[in-house]
């Protein structure tokens, strides 16, 4: 675990307007680790993700993915990089005018030249991986549950065999019997692909159950990086509150009867 | 987890993928990505092992082509052996295994005569259906309207005052200007076929009657159903995508007193009004164009528009406003309610609502022209 991290933020500073969202944020991912990335509303977990898939530029600051630094690459290395990652929006963001075969279709559509069979025979995997049943391939994103979008959202996220996969609250909006299937999701992906996962999330649970790290968000900077464990004695009121309220310990109580 | 035996793919370094077929054994080598399953699916041969031992990168497109020649020729009746794979590889090739399909999928299946057919007869069965929505929407409409008449305590005044606003005051530059230019075209065309007969002066005839009695009114009705139809259905549209419709009825709250009947009542106030504008700006622009290109002096044009052109004209234009108004705000604010909850069916159901708002105008101008001249006005 020595190696050069996947992911590395140095003094990132992002605005809008006057107002400052990060302000001289650093954060390492190492490769094949699950970060979730936590804090309050407005503190810029979203946008963070944003700056690092390069949908948004920073003021100041560098990001670096697999070594390369995200803002100033060409548009022909930019597009080499993008390759390597997927994104999961929250709400999976599919397109709506195509079903589900062809989103999952679209990112190897634009990539690769492969035959259409080949194309709807690894869609259809794809979409098996992440438990939906066979029948949603031919399904338009307007008829699919929330559930469901979202898996659909997660099947064109890892279409081409990304190394990193971007999750924008992956559970959010999921029942607990779903979310919890999710993760489990998550989890079994990420040991037969040997992803590395980048989970914006709010959800205890998810922390609980499949986060290797968990990253902080507050005032402008990654407070505090750590286990579970270690987050309960990270001293700072909005830490404690999250950690230690009492949704964490049921969640914590509920892991440690499992 | 341990570098060295990551299945999937750092693209940097590649290394291309070898197979060859030796004493009943495929030997694959190199890396075994996604850019190169469709030349090893390809292959035909039989093989007792295929040998993984040498490939250096495994994607799940390349565990998939696996299993796809494994079934394959296990299909041809041989019992081929999977080996050399490292435990990570054979993990995913298992996944692999327990997600595909046991039969291949086809791609896009073909659209057959029939079902063109189909679709033919499901386009008549849904247009007539839709038809009878729309009067049905109508009827809505009024009976609301009428109720209110009773009750006029519950008209939103200040709905409509807004509607009308957006819908009236805010179209006037561009509806003013497109009738001025329309009439320096009709000047500017009639003038040249007019002078061969030295008729000169007729083109303020020729002016006054089309845009009083037809173009005023007519493309101001095509602007409205482009600007404020398109507007009605977009903004109930959005309204139905969020919700905000249903909250509306669940607070008790009438969608079709609401959201409908203020821009209705709007429109059909203030079309005729544009209608007015749109004639003045027409006849302004004519007067302009015949003086340039004629010579006819403003004091001319203005004798011979009073004393040629009948009132009646004027009129016979104005009187289809109302009923172009109604017919624009009906459709924009129906194809508003059907919107579902996707955003393709907001933008679709928007271009509906202009396109069959202009049509039925246009419909409607041409029954007025028949009725008028069976009138005999």
């Amino acid at each position: 675990m020595d190696e050069d991290p996947i992911i590395s933020v140095r003094g990132l500073v992002t605005r809008f307007g006057k107002n400052t969202v990060h302000d001289g944020l650093d954060l390492d991912v190492r490769r094949g680790e699950i970060i979730g990335i936590v804090g309050g509303s407005g503190t810029g977990k979203s946008v963070l993700l944003q700056a690092v898939v390069g949908l948004l530029k920073p003021a100041e600051g560098q990001i670096t993915v697999f070594g390369e630094n995200v803002r100033d690459t060409t548009a022909e290395d930019y597009r080499r990089l993008r390759r390597r990652w997927g994104v999961m929006f929250q709400d999976g963001a599919l397109f709506s005018s195509l079903d589900v075969q062809q989103n999952v279709e679209a990112p190897m559509r634009e990539q690769l030249a492969l035959s259409p069979e080949t194309r709807a025979a690894l869609a259809a995997i794809k979409v098996r991986m992440v438990g939906l049943p066979d029948d949603a391939l031919q399904k338009m994103p307007s008829e699919l549950s929330g559930g469901m979008r979202k898996r659909a959202g997660f099947a064109r996220a890892i279409a081409l065999d990304p190394e990193i996969v971007f999750l924008d609250e992956p559970t959010a909006g999921l029942d607990p019997i779903g979310a919890a299937a999710f993760d489990k999701l998550v989890a079994q992906l990420r040991s037969a692909l040997g992803l590395t996962v980048f989970m914006v999330t709010h959800d205890l649970d998810s922390l609980h159950a499949i986060c290797d790290r968990i990253a902080v968000l507050a005032e402008g900077r990654v407070l505090a990086t750590g286990t579970m464990a270690e987050m309960q004695d990270v001293d700072h009121p909005w830490v404690q509150a999250y950690f230690k309220g009492p949704r964490a310990r049921a969640a914590l109580a509920q892991k440690e009867t499992i | 987890m341990d570098m060295n035996t990551r299945v999937s793919h750092p693209v940097d370094k590649t290394t291309a993928l070898q197979m060859k077929f030796a004493d009943g054994v495929l030997v694959l080598q190199g890396d075994l990505l996604i850019g190169v399953v469709e030349d090893l699916i390809a292959q035909q041969g039989q093989a007792e092992t295929i040998d993984l031992s040498g490939v250096t990168q495994l994607d799940t497109a390349g565990a998939w082509a696996v299993v796809t020649l494994e079934r394959r020729m296990k299909a041809a009746g041989a019992t081929p052996e999977i080996t050399g794979a490292t435990p990570l590889q054979s993990d995913l090739i298992e996944t692999l295994r327990q997600n595909m399909p046991e039969t291949e999928i086809n791609a896009a299946h073909r659209i057959s005569i029939a079902d063109r057919l189909e679709r033919v007869g499901r386009y008549a069965v849904t247009s007539f259906q839709k038809t009878i929505e729309i009067i049905g929407f109508l009827g809505r409409v009024v009976a609301t309207i009428a109720g209110l008449s009773i009750r006029p305590n519950r008209i939103r005044w200040t709905a409509i005052v807004h509607h009308m606003q957006q819908v009236g005051l805010n179209a006037v530059p561009i509806v003013s200007l497109m009738a001025f230019l329309i009439g320096v075209v009709l000047a500017f065309q009639g003038a040249a076929q007019l002078r061969q007969f030295g008729a000169e002066v007729f083109v303020v005839d020729l002016i006054a009657i089309s845009i009083l009695r037809e173009l005023g009114i007519l493309l101001t009705a095509i602007i409205v159903a482009g600007r404020s139809g398109s507007a009605f259905t977009a903004a109930i549209g959005s309204m139905k995508m969020r919700e905000e419709v249903d909250a509306m009825r669940t607070l008790g709250l009438d969608p079709v007193e609401v959201l409908v009947v203020p821009r209705v009542i709007a429109l059909i106030i203030m079309l005729p009004v544009l209608g007015i504008i749109a004639n003045f700006a027409g006849l302004i622009g004519g007067a302009l164009m015949s003086w340039i290109e004629l010579g006819v002096s403003p004091g001319v044009f203005q004798s011979r528009l009073v004393s040629n052109t009948g009132v009646e004209h004027l009129f016979v234009g104005l009187i289809k406003a109302p009923f172009f108004a109604l017919i624009i705000a009906i459709v924009g604010c129906f194809e508003g309610l059907q919107v579902k909850g996707n955003a393709e069916s907001l933008g679709h159901l928007t271009s509906t609502s202009v396109v069959l708002a202009i049509f039925l105008v246009i419909a409607a101008d041409a029954l007025f022209s028949i009725f008028f001249v069976v009138l005999g006005v």
